[in-house]
């Protein structure tokens, strides 16, 4: 059984803390990404995994043992580093066979097993060449085919994808989730690009400080961000998170205020437990409907930018108490800079955060 | 040409956009510089084949030919082999058959305690650089430091202690005593030489070998040093210059037995009561640039090449 599970691990450096109580399981098959923003703690979680960093506490248990103890090359896995760190005195077939020579096979199937990888990753002309004389793509290519070449317990990725080209990104995307799919393997990927992680996740794990702040489905984390980070980190352009006054609930509807005006937002009977004061209202760029002037219950703002997108338009505007506000309309909407805008949010896309900055859900 | 061609681009010295090829005024100029430095060790060479009576002769003379007519006659000499035979066996003071001069053992001496003592500190430097780069003690530095200097105090100084301790252990005049001595002074070097060579190479690369299964010895001598032969080569080189030239330790520990040759150069000249003999010398200076002048040429690949062929940047 390949799996990997973290139980409150933790690693501090001297009195900095990288990595704080950390809980997470991937199952056999399952790609979990790591995502975050820099310093985040997320590579030293990885390194972890790997055995490459002790942690301080806490327990990792990779398919049902647990391996704290253990340094790297007795725990079976593979790994694939950011600058994919390939031998540069061997050749790109003898970097692949590499993590075979410790296995007791002979030649002859080393050699088989090194062309089978580098069919599945056309690397097949390049097998005499070294790292130095080949692209970043092919050195890309030959950093994951070390990987899989043998049979390990789990995948871990250190930001696969950060030093290839727009174009090269979305082929080998694909590319290392098909691989992926054929091997049932617990994988971890982490990433700082977040369309990488929704594109590539069976769930996300997103981290900030050190923490785990939401573990979930693609899907989840993006409809259903669990605080005011998630939600601000999930999605372009940004959610955007206003700074309201919550007054009370009733009908199924919050009472918020931007500055002096009063509108009546749909929300969750979980808000009703809320204490009025300050609420943090968060609505994706995508979740407005523009409507004519004289709608109740409308969030006013002036145009300020008009950015055109290609299928859409997207607007900066400003509230009237000087809150920004992006906005994503349909290209065919015609708006000019300086029309004052009237928008409703859509009830199922608008969340709201307490003070303490969770999400407010039933 | 166009009109804002200067005389000086005419002449070889082009302005330069971005890095590309010098071109001949520079080089020449460089050429110029180069010839200069390179003026005494030419003039040895040409005093070590000259004959005894022309080495002093006034005009000097200049070239073993006459470059086709263009050197006038008065300058030139003719060459001989003379004073090399004369290194190894001559005629002493006070006439008679010529004797050995012990040359060849001097020689011999040179060679094997240069090269082992270099040879051991790279061994034991490379190890010692390796632990000091990837797993750093608590006051990594501290120690780093303390190891360099030894280094600080002039030669003078430190052989006073070395000589009363060589005498009490009975390490006076032996091959081990110079050689432990040489490896103890090239360590210093070694050590920071090498560790900087290891601090600049990608990690990652190490931590990929051991995912992959390779123990720690397995990375270091499979992934690492493969990396900093130029290191290797570079260190060798500098530390066996150094050693090889090296005259006071030699001078003050080494023994009848065990003189190397800048020493036994240094006794060549100063005794017979003759006068120096600059011709002997020259030729046994020419002799003593030979070996290192072979190890740099033969190196000279290693020396020059990139550290890590451009695969991982730090």
């Amino acid at each position: 059984m390949s799996t990997i599970e973290l139980r409150g691990i933790t690693k501090t450096f001297g009195s900095f803390v990288a990595v704080q109580d950390a809980d997470l399981s991937v199952a056999a098959g399952e790609v979990v990404c790591l995502l975050g923003p820099s310093g985040c703690g997320k590579t030293t979680t990885l390194r972890m995994i790997a055995g490459l960093e002790r942690a301080t506490a806490g327990d990792i248990v990779i398919a049902g043992r647990r391996m704290n103890g253990l340094p790297p090359q007795e725990r079976n896995i593979a790994m694939v580093f950011q600058f994919y760190a390939l031998y540069p005195a061997l050749t790109v077939g003898e970097n692949i066979a590499m993590p075979l020579h410790h296995q007791a096979i002979g030649k002859a199937e080393i050699a088989a097993h090194v062309a089978k990888v580098a069919d599945i990753l056309h690397l097949r002309d390049i097998l005499d060449r070294m790292p130095g004389q080949i692209s970043e793509g092919e050195k890309q290519r030959v950093a994951v085919a070390r990987a899989i070449v043998r049979d390990p317990n789990c995948f871990l990725f250190d930001e696969p994808l950060s030093r290839l080209d727009v174009e090269l990104r979305h082929t080998m995307r694909s590319q290392i989730k098909a691989v992926l799919s054929n091997l049932s393997r617990a994988t971890v990927i982490v990433t700082h690009d977040q369309l990488e992680a929704l594109s590539m996740a069976d769930r996300i794990a997103i981290m900030r400080d050190g923490r785990i702040e939401q573990v979930g489905s693609p899907h989840e984390v993006f409809a259903r961000p669990a605080n005011v980070f998630v939600a601000s980190f999930i999605g372009t352009p940004q959610m955007n998170l206003i700074e309201a006054e919550f007054k009370g609930y009733g009908d199924g509807k919050a009472t918020v205020t931007f500055g002096r005006q009063d509108v009546n937002i749909p929300a969750a009977p979980a808000v009703a437990a809320l204490a009025p004061g300050r609420v943090t209202v968060g609505v994706r760029p995508r979740a407005f409907t523009v409507v004519p002037k004289d709608t109740a219950d409308t969030i006013d703002a002036v145009t300020e930018l008009i950015e055109p997108m290609g299928a859409e338009t997207l607007i900066h505007a400003r509230t009237r108490t000087g809150g920004d506000i992006r906005v994503v309309i349909p290209r065919d909407k015609k708006v000019k800079v300086g029309e004052p805008l009237h928008m409703i949010p859509d009830p199922m896309q608008t969340h709201i955060f307490a003070a303490d900055g969770k999400a407010v859900r039933a | 040409m166009a009109a804002d061609t200067s005389i000086w681009q005419r002449i070889g010295f082009h302005r330069s956009f971005g890095v590309a090829e010098a071109g001949w005024g520079r080089t020449l100029a460089v050429a110029g510089v180069s010839f200069v430095y390179f003026l005494p060790v030419l003039f040895i060479i040409f005093t070590a084949i000259k004959p005894q009576a022309l080495a002093l002769s006034v005009p000097p003379t200049l070239s073993p030919t006459s470059l086709f007519g263009l050197i006038p006659d008065q300058f030139v000499f003719t060459p001989t082999l003379e004073n090399f035979s004369s290194v190894f066996s001559r005629v002493m003071t006070g006439g008679g058959q010529p004797e050995p001069t012990g040359f060849d053992r001097f020689f011999f001496n040179s060679i094997v305690i240069a090269s082992a003592s270099v040879l051991l500190a790279l061994v034991l430097g490379t190890l010692a650089a390796y632990g000091f780069s990837r797993y750093p003690l608590k006051g990594n530095d501290t120690y780093l430091f303390i190891i360099l200097t030894t280094r600080m105090l002039p030669a003078i100084v430190v052989i006073i202690p070395v000589i009363l301790m060589f005498r009490a252990v009975g390490l006076s005049g032996s091959y081990l005593g110079i050689i432990l001595l040489y490896t103890a002074f090239n360590l210093a070097f070694t050590i920071w030489m090498m560790k900087s060579f290891f601090d600049e190479l990608s990690t990652d690369v190490e931590d990929a070998a051991r995912i992959d299964g390779s123990s720690g010895t397995r990375v270091f001598f499979r992934i690492c040093l493969p990396q900093v032969v130029a290191g290797l080569a570079a260190t060798f080189v500098f530390g066996l210059i150094l050693t090889w030239n090296e005259f006071l330790f030699a001078l003050l520990v080494t023994g009848p037995d065990t003189r190397t040759v800048p020493v036994a150069m240094n006794q060549a000249v100063s005794s017979g009561g003759r006068g120096t003999d600059w011709t002997l010398l020259a030729a046994i200076e020419t002799l003593f640039l030979i070996p290192v002048f072979l190890v740099t040429f033969f190196l000279q690949e290693h020396l020059l090449r990139g550290v890590t062929f451009g695969t991982v940047r730090k």
